[in-house]
């Protein structure tokens, strides 16, 4: 039998300000589904990170822009989807530096996406220049 | 939608004791931020960051950390972090902090730290 999908949407300005209401609604999503403590955690900083990104980086904080969050989920996986019609960039591009040496070159930046991607189970960016960008993740829901 | 953060400083003899509360992210951290270096420019390198009372932080309060440690070891002192719980550990483990970053259990045991390296002739704090 085909599993059911359950999908949640969630559309906010380009703010920081709505972080807190972003991890709130994967939080919230996460709970319900069965996801522990320490999953949930995980999930919360892992689409923080990407809307901040997005906030921060394709759109240059404006509030005028829009960010989607589309989580879908069925019995054994949460699978985030984060929109955005800003900035692209290639993914390839982007140094996973240690912390020595960002600390030593003063720079505070370049962590969100080493986050996410040891946060979550698979992180991988769609980006269509002058379009949209996507970037889809996903958390298996462990069995106890 | 609440978003619950607030920090406060307190200074202690040659030490800045900035305390945290709430969630960390890259809509607070900028105030975090703005604390750290209004202890620097106060003349404080000895700085002791108070997580007990934070819920949350992502990589822009990290970042934090990060901008600010090279500076205050540079003129001999240090950012020690304390107090974390075990629900906000785990961005500073991915990332790898403990090889970089003196953790302390509370904000008592940060101050014996600074006091101990004070007083070893050159030692480092």
């Amino acid at each position: 039998m085909e599993a059911i999908e359950r999908k949640f949407m969630l559309k906010v300005p380009s703010s920081t300000e709505n972080l807190a209401l972003i991890r709130e609604f994967v939080g919230s999503i996460a709970q319900q589904s069965g996801f522990d403590t320490s999953d949930i955690g995980k999930l919360e900083l892992a689409i923080d990170e990407a809307c901040a990104n997005v906030i921060e980086h394709a759109y240059g904080h404006d509030i005028s822009k829009e960010v989607i969050i589309r989580a879908t989920l069925d019995d054994e996986t949460l699978r985030i989807d984060v929109e955005d019609t800003g900035r692209g960039f290639d993914p390839k591009l982007i140094k996973q530096e240690e912390l020595e040496q960002l600390v030593n070159k003063r720079r505070s930046g370049g962590l969100g996406m080493r986050l996410m991607k040891t946060l979550m189970d698979e992180v991988h960016y769609e980006i269509e220049p002058g379009k949209k960008n996507e970037l889809h993740m996903v958390k298996k829901l462990r069995k106890t | 939608m609440p978003n619950p953060f607030s920090v406060t400083t307190n200074d202690d003899d040659n030490l800045s004791i900035i305390s945290l509360e709430g969630a960390v992210d890259a809509h607070t951290a900028p105030q975090f931020e703005t604390a750290v270096q209004s202890a620097i420019d106060a003349g404080h390198n000895k700085i002791i960051v108070d997580c007990e009372k934070m819920s949350y932080i992502s990589s822009a309060g990290l970042g934090v950390f990060m901008c600010f440690i090279e500076e205050v070891r540079d003129e001999g002192g240090d950012i020690k972090i304390c107090g974390l719980t075990d629900k906000v550990k785990q961005p500073f483990e991915i990332l790898g902090f403990e090889s970089l970053y003196d953790f302390c259990p509370d904000v008592g045991s940060a101050k014996s730290r600074f006091a101990d390296a004070s007083a070893v002739p050159g030692g480092a704090a």
